[in-house]
């Protein structure tokens, strides 16, 4: 009997879950689960418009630098695109606070199932794990402190760049070629309609990044464009077999720059 | 009921000294070393996936010897510590001076208040910038603690393999060099034997400056066995 409830006892603690073992101990330090009295949510930040695609041998996730707060511009640093392990990286939409703290716990999460497991998670296992992460921000969510994220990884047993986009709930979706999310969402999605096309090159989905991007400024107040005067440009990684990367400030700042130019020459109106 | 004979306590502690004693000696020894381009540690283990030595966090390692399932469990508890510390605070306050002390106070906890003492021996390492800024402590199964500078052996044979190492070790030398004196040391005890091949080897290293050159500022990582034979190889060649 007492033999037992020791062994279920050890079987309970041996969790490879970090999230799961932070809510055992230390539920408070959670971004999530906190159960808030009535009232009303002054202005908080809000990060905006996330694009990401596949490429040949891989997929590229983007975003832009700003953040709102109603009205007001609260950031134009903020990065909203974050590597989650070596072989994958997601990208935030929402209520920036939370959607920061939950951006380190997933990193946590997943590194901290690594060095327990002595292997890394499976991508689908990284991608569930993020949706639970969703799931349970949901009741912040009806308080109107959603956070979305877009996830996207290199699936080593498939070999294949692959794409997640998630919904308030927690629902995981596959999404096959390209996928945005946030208020610019709409604008960029419909650039990239027009200018993705199947195994493009990792330089050429770079720049079709920044163009969906400035489309996505151009209309939507809440998403920054390159800012040439502060030299600001959009957040771009990579992942590809080899691992993600993060596109260099001197590659994207010569990207950004060509597309404002070859934009300036067209001299259009709309 | 049977009548339960006094046993003093020094009898006692003694008896439980004894019987860890006894059982970290059955094992094959660790050796941790402290070199210029950083840690490498080096364990005789066959087995590829029950491993000896591990990840702790950014610049932290872990190495064992003695019952598999106690410092396993050991190992566990302390990616957790640190993974916690690190979440709740900031990654550089993840100290392995702060995992040491926890160490010691379980180990301590253990020795006095369970029924059996753990059967084990810990090093906790941490990488430095500069060769003088690592830290490696040794944690025995009493909770004892030492902050030890250079190298450290555990296990059986600990005091010979520690003096080949004290023959042979440099500051300046380099993870090849290291490596090869942790191999030559570990099979200091045996008479007959040869150096125990690659195949029986762990090996994993804390790189210095891993940032620079891998560009990530985790610094563990596993030497797959193909570099450790050809690490060794070259020593015979050369």
């Amino acid at each position: 009997m007492t033999q037992k409830s020791t062994v279920s006892q050890i079987a309970d603690t041996a969790t490879s879950s970090f999230s799961e073992h932070l809510s055992r101990i230390q539920p408070d330090l959670l971004p999530y689960g906190r159960a808030l009295p009535a009232g009303n949510l002054p202005p908080v930040p809000h990060a905006t418009t996330i694009v990401a695609m596949a490429f040949a041998g891989g997929v590229l996730m983007a975003g832009d630098r700003r953040a709102t707060m109603g009205t007001m511009i609260a950031s134009r640093h903020i990065e909203k695109v974050f590597p989650a392990d070596a072989y994958s990286v997601l990208g935030i939409a929402g209520t920036a606070g939370i959607a920061i703290d939950i951006t380190r716990l997933f990193q946590v999460e997943l590194e901290h199932y690594e060095k327990i497991e002595g292997t890394l998670l499976s991508l689908d296992g990284k991608a569930n794990r993020l949706g639970a992460m969703i799931r349970a921000n949901l009741p912040l969510a009806l308080q109107g402190m959603a956070v979305i994220p877009l996830f996207a990884g290199f699936d080593m047993p498939k070999a294949v760049g692959r794409l997640f986009s998630y919904d308030v709930t927690g629902g995981r979706y596959e999404e096959l070629e390209h996928h945005s999310v946030g208020s610019g969402a709409v604008f960029a999605r419909g650039a990239l309609k027009k200018l993705w096309r199947p195994n493009m090159s990792e330089e050429e989905t770079v720049r079709v990044a920044i163009e969906s991007l400035y489309d996505a400024a151009d209309d939507d107040s809440a998403t920054g464009g390159p800012d040439a005067v502060r030299q600001l440009w959009p957040i771009v990684y990579t992942v590809t077999r080899g691992g993600a990367r993060k596109v260099s400030e001197r590659e994207l700042a010569a990207v950004s720059e060509s597309v404002l130019a070859r934009r300036a020459s067209l001299e259009r109106e709309a | 009921m049977t009548q339960q004979f006094y046993v003093s306590p020094e009898q006692m502690m003694k008896d439980r000294a004894d019987f860890a004693r006894k059982g970290i000696a059955r094992g094959r020894s660790v050796v941790v070393i402290s070199c210029a381009e950083g840690i490498a540690l080096v364990a005789e283990n066959p087995s590829p996936s029950l491993h000896k030595i591990g990840e702790i966090y950014d610049k932290i390692a872990f190495a064992a010897v003695g019952k598999y399932n106690e410092f396993e469990s050991l190992r566990q508890a302390g990616v957790r510590y640190a993974d916690v510390r690190g979440y709740s605070y900031d990654r550089e306050d993840v100290t392995a001076r702060g995992l040491a002390s926890v160490y010691a106070q379980s180990l301590g906890a253990v020795f006095t208040a369970e029924q059996k003492p753990f059967e084990v021996e810990l090093a906790v390492a941490e990488v430095g910038r500069h060769p003088d800024e690592d830290h490696l402590y040794r944690l025995t199964f009493d909770g004892s603690i030492a902050d030890v500078s250079g190298f450290v052996a555990m296990g059986g044979q600990a005091e010979t393999v520690q003096e080949a190492l004290a023959r042979g070790w440099k500051a300046e030398s380099g993870f090849a060099e290291a490596i090869r004196l942790a191999v030559r040391s570990l099979a200091a005890d045996r008479q007959a034997e040869a150096d125990p091949g690659p195949e029986n080897l762990e090996v994993a290293l804390l790189d210095r400056d891993s940032e620079s050159s891998r560009g990530a500022i985790r610094a563990f990582r596993r030497l797959p066995k193909a570099n450790v034979r050809d690490l060794l190889t070259a020593q015979e060649a050369g």
